[in-house]
């Protein structure tokens, strides 16, 4: 569990005697993990990456997800995931990994006719 | 059909205008209640208790924006600013009710007439006519006193509010109903807090602990109902405040206990200062901050 001190703010003036400010607290603070958010939205069929945020732990991950990225009606549903736990491919193996698929058309349906009253396609 | 992302599915959920993220799709939380007092209720009453709910919520907003650019983390920041803008949003509704039947005490005189009741009332009454209770007006304090004070506001208004969806008075009623989930948050987010720091480091501890001691004392004000709340309670518009202590008292002692915190003895409660208008010196620091430009610049706009 981090210690959560206040420490005045990000770079931002404090202001009045009553925002309490720690001068030390910079050394005592530990920093907190870095978290992936997905949201689905009223619309959406899936949780897409909305953006990123730092929590101590995983429920208050959710938490600030809440008030970071569904603050405006945006989402029904939230996941979130430690940065460091996602494993992605890496950018040095890009050709080998998605260039194979660039010239084989006959991979994508367009040979078919589609129907006019079938939906969404 | 799947859209690229959220912020895209929600525009065209709102006709493509981009302007979503300007307040579309939102529920007017007064949408077809009607705003007659019911038979019997004295309106001055009914404005007077409208002021304490209001005034409780306007001003423990203040205290939770003054964390703004001061929080631990810019995470914490908005969520502390999201629990303050619900509460903004409690206090119009509440002051523009009270404004309505006629309660607006000596605001009009300063206000011009141009500004709408709820902001001659947060901008225009000193603190002798502010209603609020003494416990959301005292300091910050440090991050650990502010999540205790935010956890027994937030356990003491939900169960209020949660009564008071049952109230004769249909504005109060709708008020309450879509005050209940937001208080509800508030209140989870605190009680978070409280746990992690609470049994956290030593120092975290000790601080929550510090943080206890100091908020308790303000329960005193809370529980003993004034002539307006009694009447208003017999009539079956408002909520006698002694009957939430039982409920408050079990959920902050079932938190505390779990934080491994102390839970100090209840205080003597006394009839509220603060609802009499007997405020500390805090109050009016707070209100210069609140009131400044507003009295400077009267119905400014930007």
């Amino acid at each position: 569990m981090s210690d959560v001190t206040a420490e005045g703010g990000h770079g931002a003036v404090p202001t009045g005697p009553e925002i309490p400010v720690e001068p030390k607290a910079s050394t005592a603070r530990r920093d907190w993990p870095l978290y992936e958010v997905f949201v689905r939205g009223k619309r959406g069929l899936n949780h897409v990456h909305v953006g990123s945020l730092h929590a101590p732990d995983d429920e208050m991950a959710v938490h600030a997800a809440r008030d970071l990225y569904t603050r405006r009606n945006e989402g029904v549903s939230i996941w979130v995931v430690r940065a460091a736990d996602i494993t992605a491919s890496s950018p040095d193996e890009k050709d080998p990994m998605f260039a194979p698929s660039g010239d084989k058309v006959y991979r994508h349906p367009t040979f078919y006719e589609i129907p006019d009253d079938v939906p969404h396609m | 059909m799947h859209e690229e992302t959220v912020y895209e599915a929600l525009d065209h959920a709102h006709g493509g205008e981009g302007q979503w993220a300007f307040g579309t799709g939102f529920d007017e939380p007064l949408a077809g209640v009607d705003t007659t007092v019911p038979a019997g209720i004295d309106p001055a009453d009914l404005g007077a208790y409208c002021l304490m709910l209001g005034d409780d919520a306007l001003v423990l907003c203040q205290r939770l924006t003054q964390w703004v650019t001061a929080a631990p983390e810019l995470e914490e920041e908005v969520a502390l600013a999201n629990c303050g803008l619900d509460l903004l949003g409690q206090a119009r509704l509440l002051l523009a009710r009270a404004g309505s039947v006629g309660v607006l005490g000596r605001s009009r005189a300063l206000a011009t007439d141009s500004i709408p009741d709820e902001d001659a009332l947060a901008y225009f009454r000193d603190a002798d006519e502010f209603r609020n209770s003494l416990l959301v007006e005292a300091p910050n304090g440090d991050f650990g006193q502010t999540v205790v004070r935010l956890l027994v506001a937030s356990t003491w208004r939900l169960a209020l509010f949660a009564r008071l969806r049952g109230s004769r008075d249909p504005v109060l009623a709708a008020i309450a109903a879509k005050g209940v989930p937001e208080l509800t948050y508030h209140r989870d987010h605190a009680a978070r807090w409280v746990l992690r720091l609470g049994d956290g480091t030593p120092e975290s501890h000790r601080r929550t602990q510090a943080g206890v001691d100091a908020v308790w004392p303000l329960l005193a004000d809370l529980f003993t109902a004034t002539d307006v709340e009694t009447r208003l309670t017999a009539a079956g518009v408002a909520v006698d405040p002694a009957d939430v202590r039982d409920e408050v008292r079990d959920v902050l002692t079932t938190v505390l206990e779990r934080a491994t915190l102390t839970v100090p003895g209840w205080p003597e409660e006394q009839p509220s200062r603060g609802r009499a208008g007997r405020h500390g010196p805090e109050l009016t620091a707070l209100l210069a901050d609140l009131q400044g430009l507003a009295r400077e610049h009267p119905a400014a706009t930007w």
